[in-house]
């Protein structure tokens, strides 16, 4: 494509035109209120940020919180999705296409709806509520609802990356490793993952995103208690319904770095799984392409 | 066969893999003549089905046996009190404002990543992804903060009676911002894969430049644009944590549906909550298979 002259002479003034309309709507919609955050964040020096972050009980906890819920919606999500992933791009069976839409529904169910759900299971007057009750077990309202809220709407995200970078690998190097005695984790181990180490990195750093800024079923299920249930998006909130924007926005602007972080991962990521794709593509055009020791050796 | 390009948007690509790639002859199942090759399909079967049993299809199940245990009257009773009509209104017409702004306003940024060379253009590629990395919650509050009267954006706009806070636009604008990402990075792809010379040959055959992108170019990115005006709708019509912020949330006014049920639910009114969030379940899956019907035909205009 860009060996081509994308626009002749003439057309010159609309491509300004089209590239300043761009400009307007990206900067307008995603730049400024981006810039904001952190202008309104530290419009006070860094030391009020400090203080507002640090000083308050409450918000050191909801930091604290989400630090440890995240990590285990992510594990969770990470495990899910290597063997889902492996199971729909590497057997075909009945039901196969129906299970690959589940895997969307997530995407596409309100957050709310989905807190709701769970709350009809877990809570007081909910489907297992008696016997969680009897149990003295707690799951809504507490540290196990948070983590379900979030596993639930962060569940695509790992294995939509694998499926798509499994398929496109094939299943030839794990054919050969087993016919050479390999046994399932050993394959595993030494071919599967580090063939799709860069596309699980980059789908654990979306999951890991998506669960930090969860707000809708967390929400739900929390019941916002603070100090005890409220993680970093809720505590932005509270504060913003006590007209505490100062701190509110001191929240949000850790959370608004973290997402600019996660950026910065993906585009480092990306480059990398193109780089590999590219190289994959090159072993697989080679007249002698069945030779896997080439197609390793490129690939790693 | 080149890796799809990965994008934060896994469900563009969602079944197109599944219909078009060709596959190698992989082991097959595990009851099939030729006896699975490949180890792992019990354990991993096992770990697949737990977690989509219990954390998608059980909870969703859930929730409609509730709500079908009012039977059709209860339902419609609690489902359809006027404040919750309010609610789909507001929620309807709002989301689909905004999936045509972003379809719209998506279009144009599609258009220069694909096609227009500028310089910074990485970083303009870069930036749309912002929505979907950045929490709602931080949306939410940021654009409330520029759209008031003392806001960067609301001291100009205020004075001339646009209130971007606190009020239905200020709910359109948020779910813009968040559906954004979905009606571009459908569309870019298309974009790039376009064949030139359709468009030189109208061009040379006489056509003016928008005869040539309303006839041969818009024809063929149509079904792109409706699949990220679809994926829009329903990211716009589920979505809670930036519209509570800016919205003001009043009853028959500016109240949408997610947050009807989130107020319900905090007055304990489980019946009122359940039947409203099942009519929203309902927009979601037949928006899901809207857009999968849709991902299949671009895959086989694509082959």
């Amino acid at each position: 494509m860009r060996s081509k002259p994308a626009t002749t002479a003439a057309s010159r003034p609309l491509s300004a035109v089209l590239v300043a309309g761009a400009l307007g709507v990206v900067g307008l919609l995603i730049v400024a209120p981006l810039a904001s955050v952190f202008y309104e964040a530290f419009a006070r020096g860094v030391g009020a940020w400090w203080g507002a972050l640090a000083d308050d009980p409450d918000t050191r906890h909801a930091i604290w919180l989400s630090l440890t819920v995240a990590p285990v919606a992510v594990a969770i999500n990470t495990v899910f999705g290597v063997a889902a992933a492996w199971l729909v791009a590497r057997f075909r069976f009945p039901g196969r296409s129906l299970l690959i839409s589940l895997f969307d529904v997530p995407f596409s169910v309100s957050p709310v709806v989905a807190g709701l759900a769970l709350v009809l299971i877990f809570g007081r007057q909910g489907l297992l509520g008696p016997t969680l009750a009897w149990l003295d077990w707690k799951i809504i309202f507490a540290w196990p609802g948070l983590v379900l809220a979030t596993t639930f709407v962060t569940l695509p995200l790992v294995v939509r990356e694998l499926i798509p970078v499994m398929e496109a690998i094939g299943p030839e190097e794990e054919l050969a490793a087993v016919s050479l005695g390999a046994s399932g984790w050993q394959v595993f181990w030494r071919v599967t993952l580090p063939n799709i180490r860069w596309a699980l990195l980059h789908g654990i750093v979306l999951a890991n995103a998506r669960a930090m800024g969860e707000f809708g079923a967390v929400y739900v299920v929390s019941g916002h208690i603070a100090g005890a249930t409220d993680t970093m998006p809720l505590r932005v909130e509270k504060l913003f319904q006590e007209y505490r924007q100062p701190a509110s926005m001191a929240v949000a602007s850790v959370l608004a770095g973290l997402a600019l972080v996660t950026l910065v991962a993906k585009f480092v990521i990306e480059r990398r799984l193109e780089a590999e794709s590219r190289d994959l593509e090159a072993a697989r055009s080679l007249p002698d392409s069945l030779d896997h020791t080439k197609v390793e050796g490129a690939v790693a | 066969m080149p890796l799809p390009k990965p994008t934060m948007i896994a469900l563009a690509d969602s079944t197109a893999f599944a219909t078009t790639r060709a596959q190698p002859a992989v082991a097959r199942g595990p009851r099939r003549r030729h006896a699975a090759v490949l180890p792992g399909f019990g354990t991993s079967a096992a770990i697949t089905s737990l977690v989509v049993l219990s954390l998608i299809v059980f909870p969703l199940a859930v929730l409609v046996l509730r709500a079908a245990s009012l039977g059709p009257a209860g339902f419609l009773a609690a489902a359809w009190t006027p404040r919750a009509r309010a609610a789909y209104s507001v929620s309807l017409t709002a989301s689909l404002l905004a999936a045509a702004a972003s379809s719209l306003l998506g279009l144009l940024v599609a258009w220069v990543l694909a096609r227009v060379p500028f310089p910074g253009r990485r970083i303009l590629d870069a930036l749309v992804d912002v929505p979907l990395a950045l929490p709602t919650a931080v949306a939410g509050l940021v654009y409330s903060a520029l759209y008031v009267k003392k806001g960067w954006l609301g001291q100009w706009l205020v004075p001339l009676g646009i209130q971007g806070a606190y009020s239905y636009l200020g709910i359109v604008l948020v779910l813009v911002f968040v559906s954004l990402p979905f009606a571009i990075r459908v569309v870019q792809p298309v974009i790039e894969s376009l064949d030139r010379d359709a468009e030189e040959a109208a061009r040379m055959l006489g056509a003016s430049r928008a005869q040539t992108f309303l006839r041969v170019v818009l024809p063929a990115i149509l079904p792109a644009v409706a699949t990220g005006f679809a994926l829009a709708l329903a990211r716009a019509l589920g979505e809670y944590g930036s519209v509570v912020f800016i919205s003001g949330n009043m009853p028959f006014k500016s109240e949408i549906a997610p947050v009807l049920i989130v107020a319900r639910l905090e007055e304990f009114a489980y019946a009122e909550a359940t039947t409203v969030a099942v009519l929203l379940l309902a927009m979601s899956i037949t928006l899901l298979v809207v857009v999968n019907t849709l991902q299949q035909r671009l895959a086989r205009n694509a082959q």
